[in-house]
């Protein structure tokens, strides 16, 4: 059963053994309005744990997506570069941006919960 | 994601903000001003006034009222570049507040009323104009920055037919053109006119029958507010200036490409601020020039990314840039050294960490739909 975890930075992480899927929360799009165009990491690239990884832009900015574990790049959602209303309409599932293999599984430790989020996100609307 | 992009100041508001609030408009801080940058969603919001209609809230705006004793404002045409005695009453004209170097103070509408001459200026500028137009008049005018008037837009193809059934007779009014009308046996004043490329009107009503009139449009009419970040992308789409972006002090109304805004007697004679500069670059051309720019795909070109020519030199750099809905595609305005401002040419933009092709295109990118006169 995969698990999920929460980022301070508003991504979400569906952890899988070794993998992870990473996309954004429903409050960050809630809060970014519509999504027009999206900039996805290439394959095999090695990210360091909160370094920028991907680029959302709403009609109003644009804004960095952080990979919020250390790992490399195995797979990246095209749907999303193509019809970036996607990531609007199911954040948390079919509007996923990127995999990794994790480097290490002692970062999941600094990610939050659902319910940690829940509570976080309430307090730090922005 | 770094989502905090907002900082809180204690702002003025308008007489709307709690009806903005009870709308659940998501708030900015506009030039002071806590302002309402979308509602539903800026998309949806620019949709329904190229469809239907939309109202505007821009009472932050300022609205400055001189008078005369001879109606003479000859001396004003320094300042601001205008013919002020072939004004007809009731006419508008667009133009800007220009300053010795013939630099861009603010962009504005005048308009010829009864009493004299009603002026909207920008809501960051306004304070700032009344003291320059102040200092330059004298003694001799009547100059106030009304604060005790409010200005809404009503914008969008269906405008003509709400408006008109609580303001009878505005359908007759001109393109660029107001007169007095009566709502609810209150006096206001309505100009055909706006800032989306659509066909539409600006109200100028006191303050406290403003919320009254919305309501009405919202609850009769069934008309949507539209917020700041709609408006952004309706003038972008029109290849109309917003100030502070795409003019500032340092930008003459030729760099703009505004010439056209000042009359051809002015344009061949001089005879107002900065003159020999601009008289000189409508002759020989400016050095740079503000173009349309359309990048390959869907990367948004937005302000301050760099522009280079197809052999790198750098040459120019985007003071707008957005999500146009209406043509489904990313469309920025910016400057350009006036060599490399054809239509089609090939320009190179820094976005992030690549160099994505781009093309001068022609402005508007989408085409105004104003009331033929």
């Amino acid at each position: 059963m995969a698990e999920r975890r929460y980022s301070k930075k508003h991504e979400w992480i569906e952890v899988n053994g070794n993998s992870a899927t990473i996309g954004i929360t429903l409050h960050a799009t809630t809060q970014l309005g519509d999504i027009v165009f999206v900039e996805l990491p290439k394959l095999q690239k090695v990210f360091e744990k909160d370094q920028a990884a991907a680029v959302v832009e709403s009609v109003k900015a644009a804004s960095d997506v952080y990979c919020p574990l250390s790992g490399e790049i195995t797979d990246t959602n095209k749907n999303i570069v193509d019809d970036p209303s996607i990531i609007n309409k199911d954040p948390e599932s079919k509007g996923w941006f990127f995999k990794i293999k994790i480097k290490s599984q002692d970062e999941l430790k600094q990610l939050m919960t659902k319910e940690e989020y829940i509570s976080y996100s309430k307090e730090n609307p922005n | 994601m770094d989502l905090s992009t907002k900082t809180k100041t204690t702002a003025l508001r308008t007489p709307l903000y709690d009806f903005h609030k009870s709308l659940g408009a998501r708030l900015i801080n506009f030039a002071g001003y806590e302002m309402p940058v979308q509602y539903e969603g800026i998309i949806q919001e620019h949709i329904i006034v190229r469809k239907s209609a939309g109202i505007f809230d821009v009472s932050h705006m300022g609205q400055l009222f001189i008078k005369h004793p001879e109606n003479d404002f000859s001396k004003l045409s320094t300042i601001i570049p205008i013919n002020f005695d072939k004004l007809k009453l009731h006419q508008s004209k667009y133009s800007f507040l220009l300053n010795d170097d013939g630099g861009i103070v603010d962009d504005l509408i005048v308009t010829r009323i009864d009493e004299g001459l009603k002026i909207i200026l920008n809501a960051a500028c306004k304070y700032n104009d009344l003291t320059l137009i102040k200092n330059h008049l004298g003694y001799s005018f009547d100059i106030k920055l009304d604060e005790n008037l409010s200005l809404i837009a009503i914008q969008g193809p269906k405008a003509v037919s709400i408006l008109e059934k609580f303001v009878k007779g505005v359908s007759k009014l001109l393109f660029m053109h107001g007169n007095k009308f009566i709502y609810n046996d209150k006096k206001i004043y309505v100009t055909r006119s706006g800032y989306t490329g659509e066909d539409g009107f600006e109200i100028s009503i006191d303050n406290i029958y403003l919320k009254n009139l919305v309501e009405e449009f919202v609850k009769k009419e069934k008309v949507k507010l539209i917020g700041l970040g709609a408006r952004d992308s309706l003038r972008l789409e029109a290849g109309l200036c917003l100030y502070g972006h795409d003019l500032n002090a340092a930008t003459t109304p030729v760099e703009a490409n505004l010439s056209w805004a000042i009359p051809k007697s002015l344009r061949k004679n001089g005879g107002f601020n900065g003159d020999k500069i601009i008289l000189n670059e409508i002759k020989n051309n400016p050095k740079r020039i503000r173009v349309g720019i359309a990048p390959e795909g869907k990367v948004i070109a937005r302000e301050a990314v760099k522009i280079f020519s197809k052999d790198n030199a750098e040459i120019g750099i985007v003071t707008s840039g957005t999500f146009g809905p209406s043509v489904d595609g990313p469309i920025s305005m910016g400057y350009v050294d006036f060599n490399n401002s054809k239509v089609g040419e090939k320009l190179l933009l820094k976005i992030r960490d690549n160099l994505v092709p781009a093309k001068v295109t022609k402005l508007p990118f989408y085409k105004k739909n104003y009331a033929k006169n």
